[in-house]
């Protein structure tokens, strides 16, 4: 059961054939049997999930399901808040903090009926790309315990790739939804900003961190999205008009539509089976009928370098109200100012304080022209370039991820080779665009490839036509090993 | 040749609005209240939780601008001014940087004779941080033994007014502050009562040889809690820079702290050593939009100002002096002002009364009595029609501000309504003349001081309520 896609198993909680509670347990064993190995979670909260299980059992006995996620156990990465649930944004300084609110997001899935099991691992405060830097251990590929997840929301893909729960939900600031889901084997998508609201999501850099799902199809994905995209009066950077219905062009395939390549996302640096992968992609997607050709967009070029001007700045003072002031870890000193500094200096891990410092120094007098304004200024060229393109091709492809999955400690020590996983990815977020990763095959080493869908703004509609053509002509349906039911 | 040295001095001014909810949040905007109670994960910089801008706010920064003659941005922008300090829960201010709401505007300050424009430079829209309450030794940081917060202020809205530097003395920076309260209080923006802190005014203040036009090094003065500590304080500073710089010592750039009971300021630290806020644009808010015809909306309904309503005083033939005090008066007084003349008082003689003797009446009582403008109506035709001295009205009005009666009672009861009857004064005047003929032979004869005696006489018959001037009319037709 645990295997079940979410479809499935929604079709069968409606039809009496399986109860919300039976469907929990099944996917709280195939946790109980994956997590000394992965670590995809840092909370599982049995009680709730019980409970809140149970209500959904009394809801379908009466015919009366709060909506299509009715008994559908979920998780949600640990950088959402949750009512009286450890929230700890993989942070020793947020260690025991217990949210006194739910995330809009989190609201959103309880009113659609979903069962909440747990908070995933991540980096810490989203800030990496393996979920080496969670302060409590990192989470594990389930196609291989030696390789990373990616990341940051790597616990919520893994937890998604071996059945801990039937879909989940991640944040996503330069890739971290769509980056861990091609690693793990899952589908990955990051909404257009403002699609889903950001209220309760803990910051990490407030004009590129959006939400989005991990399931293991394109339709699941869509059922996550519907459940909870929507304009939000709390977040005043959510959209207020209509959410693109994609649901009713899913399977119109892709004849006709305009793919574009882009020239930039790919050659040196990317591993040879990733790119002949996706090359085969391109290959089906014309053979159905898609116009494809190759784009060039050179800003792309020097995104990674703007990405990280931005993404710090915004994160340094983000992160300030972290001061052992009002909540979460406080290490005493003599004077408040001594209190604030010991507490973040152990509170935070090292690619946090460094991405603070960098974002301190970026937006520091006599440095902020050369710095965070010139990266403010390329974004804007970014967005145009993209809207330039978006004008030739109706959706743009690419590897999610120039390498697969790598091994645990092998970029460590090297922070600029990590920042390189997210080359393919950060593009849509400092453009705000939808992107989806949806995987495509297994390379020699049996590790998953993921296929990247972009589209303008709003443009989700021919995104998911998109990626549901991938998803067919790619047939994958393999499953990690773990995954397999005892 | 000793130097005469100018004062430079800018004055910033932070308001309360007093809007129902917080700028960012829906918690409520009270003063007071128990500690901690009204707040929510918003104005408590909870992790997750994200600003909304409160639209009525927003609409009473322009009405502010407007009644200062600024432009008001088409487009402005929220910004993060970054500092930690433990009373402010994110560790950085929502507030403007390079394009407030409202700029280049002006308020017109009258001292003495001499009305000046003092310039303002912007007014922007900003959150409140929460209050520190320290505990021990005085309430002094440094010498805190523990410190409370209070997070209930926290997010309330505050307009921060900048003026140019533009004022030239203590006086004149005590009746820029006081204008511009009386301005922001009138727009009912705010209940901007300065010993509640919901306006606070901080100056800068430097001094440079008259007729230089170089700035000296300017000190920020704060803790001013009360118009007269402002104007004390910057005299205050004024003579200690003249006083430095006569001594052939330097002014240092700092922040300096009224003490009101030593009547001096002392040196404070700042909030952060260095003052690098490293301000961008709030990602978590949207430009601010103001369309001209939302502008125009709003201008239409600004109630009349204090400068159009001079204009409009002098016109109906107030005094200058009389007129200006009156514009600026409490709007009760202005009320009855108004009541009064539209009743059919003489503008002139109304304004007299209400900016004279009510305004001073109802400080001296010290009790929220007022004398609505139907009664001082009356009060005024009794005085005109002569049945009330200009002395026996004073006493009268008092009298009708502590009893809440009207004038006609009060003056009866107090026994001051003068005789004004001609013919019961032509008797009182028979008798007199009958029984002081030498008097009369010596007038006659051209010693005129003798009429003082005669009136007196005749006013000492009546009991003193015979009207003096019609006395002394009928005594001159008699003997003349």
């Amino acid at each position: 059961m645990a295997d079940l896609t979410i479809e499935a198993a929604g079709s069968a909680l409606a039809k009496g054939e399986l109860s919300a509670t039976e469907l929990l347990e099944s996917v709280l064993t195939r946790a109980s049997l994956t997590e000394a190995d992965l670590h995809s979670f840092l909370t599982i909260d049995h009680e709730g999930a019980m409970a809140a299980a149970t209500g959904s059992d009394e809801r379908l006995r009466r015919g009366e399901p709060r909506g299509l996620l009715e008994g559908i156990p979920l998780a949600v990465k640990d950088n959402f808040c949750t009512r009286h649930l450890e929230t700890t944004c993989g942070s020793q300084i947020l260690a025991g903090y217990l949210p006194p609110y739910d995330a809009t997001a989190v609201a959103r899935l309880r009113d659609a009926g979903a069962v909440l099991v747990g908070k995933t691992n991540c980096d810490e405060f989203a800030m990496g790309s393996s979920t080496e830097n969670s302060a409590f251990g990192p989470t594990r590929n389930p196609w291989n315990p030696e390789r990373v997840p990616g990341g940051s929301s790597g616990g919520s893909a893994a937890a998604v790739a071996v059945g801990s729960v039937l879909g989940a939900f991640g944040s996503d600031t330069g890739g971290s939804i769509r980056q861990p889901a091609a690693l793990c084997g899952v589908v990955g998508f990051k909404p257009t900003y403002g699609l889903i609201s950001r209220y309760g999501l803990v910051a990490f850099a407030s004009s590129l961190d959006q939400i989005g799902p991990f399931a293991r199809t394109v339709a699941d994905a869509v059922t996550l999205f519907e459940a909870v995209a929507g304009y939000d009066p709390l977040d005043a950077t959510s959209y207020q008009g209509l959410v693109p219905n994609v649901r009713p062009t899913l399977g119109e395939g892709v004849s006709g539509l305009r793919v574009g390549i882009v020239r930039e996302l790919g050659g040196e640096g990317y591993d040879a089976e990733v790119a002949a992968a996706t090359s085969a992609m391109v290959d089906k997607l014309a053979d159905e009928g898609a116009k494809v050709s190759e784009v060039s967009l050179p800003s792309f070029e020097v995104a990674l370098s703007v990405y990280y001007l931005i993404a710090p700045a915004e994160c340094s003072a983000n992160l300030a109200r972290f001061d052992g002031v009002r909540y979460g870890l406080r290490v005493p000193g003599e004077t408040v100012e001594e209190m604030m500094a010991r507490t973040r200096a152990e509170g935070f891990g090292p690619e946090v304080t460094r991405r603070i410092l960098l974002g301190t120094y970026a937006l520091s007098a006599g440095y902020y022209d050369a710095f965070y304004g010139k990266a403010q200024k390329v974004r804007s060229l970014l967005i145009a370039e993209m809207a330039t393109v978006f004008e030739q091709a109706d959706v743009l492809v690419s590897p999610t991820s120039p390498t697969t999955a790598f091994e645990l400690g092998a970029k460590t020590q090297d922070p600029l080779a990590m920042y390189l996983s997210d080359v393919c990815t950060i593009p849509a977020n400092l453009a705000g665009t939808p992107a989806i990763s949806v995987p495509i095959g297994l390379d020699s080493g049996g590790l998953p490839i993921g296929f990247q869908v972009m589209a303008p703004a709003l443009g989700e509609k021919v995104m998911f036509q998109t990626a549901a053509a991938v998803e067919a002509l790619a047939d994958f349906d393999a499953r990690p090993a773990m995954a397999v039911s005892p | 040749m000793t130097t005469v040295w100018e004062p430079v001095i800018g004055i910033e001014v932070h308001v309360e609005l007093s809007t129902q909810s917080k700028m960012f949040c829906g918690c409520e905007v009270t003063f007071g209240g128990e500690a901690n109670t009204k707040v929510c994960p918003t104005c408590l910089g909870l992790p997750g939780a994200l600003p909304v801008a409160n639209s009525v706010a927003m609409d009473w920064i322009v009405r502010i601008g407007l009644a200062l003659q600024c432009q008001v941005s088409e487009r402005s922008v929220f910004h993060r001014k970054n500092y930690f300090y433990a009373d402010l829960p994110k560790n950085y201010q929502v507030s403007q940087f390079d394009l407030p709401v409202c700029r280049n505007g002006w308020l017109d300050v009258t001292v003495g004779d001499e009305t000046r424009r003092i310039g303002i430079e912007r007014a922007h829209m900003e959150e409140d941080t929460g209050k520190s309450l320290h505990q021990g030794n005085g309430g002094r940081i440094h010498t805190a033994t523990s410190t409370l917060l209070d997070f209930n202020r926290s997010g309330v809205p505050l307009v921060e007014i900048v003026s140019r530097p533009d004022l030239r003395s203590a006086t004149e920076a005590r009746a820029y502050a006081q204008d511009l309260r009386n301005l922001v209080a009138e727009l009912g923006v705010s209940d901007a009562r300065m010993e509640a802190g919901s306006i606070r005014f901080d100056a800068n203040v430097s001094v440079r040889p008259v007729g230089t036009e170089a700035l000296g090094t300017k000190v920020e003065i704060k803790n001013m809690n009360s118009f007269r500590s402002l104007e004390r304080a910057i005299a205050s500073e004024i003579d200690r820079q003249v006083a430095l710089l006569e001594g052939g010592q330097k002014v240092r750039q700092e922040t300096r702290h009224w003490d009101e009971g030593a009547g001096a300021t002392h040196s404070m630290r700042s909030k952060e050593e260095s003052s690098d806020y490293r301000y961008f644009a709030e990602p978590d808010l949207l430009p601010l939009v103001f369309a001209a015809d939302q502008v125009e909306a709003l201008r239409a309904g600004l109630p009349e100002l204090p400068a159009e309503r001079r204009s409009r005083l002098e016109g109906l033939g107030v005094a200058p002096h009389t007129a200006r005090a009156l514009a600026q008066a409490e709007p009760e007084l202005r009320r009855t002002f108004e009541e009064a003349v539209a009743l059919g008082a003489p503008p002139a003689a109304a304004a007299n009364w209400v900016a004279g003797e009510l305004t001073a009446a109802t400080r001296r009582l010290e009790t929220p009595a007022m004398v609505d403008g139907r009664s001082l109506f009356r009060l005024i035709e009794m005085t005109e029609d002569g049945r009330l001295s200009s002395s026996a009205a004073k006493e009268v009005l008092v009298e009708m501000l502590r009893s809440g009666d009207e004038a006609e009672a009060v003056a009866t009861r107090l026994d001051l309504i003068q005789i004004s009857d001609t013919s019961a004064l032509e008797a009182a005047v028979s008798e007199v003349l009958d029984s002081q003929l030498e008097a009369v032979e010596r007038y006659r004869s051209g010693e005129q001081k003798v009429l003082g005696f005669l009136v007196g006489l005749v006013m000492k018959s009546t009991g003193g309520k015979a009207d003096p001037k019609l006395v002394n009319q009928i005594l001159r037709q008699r003997l003349g």
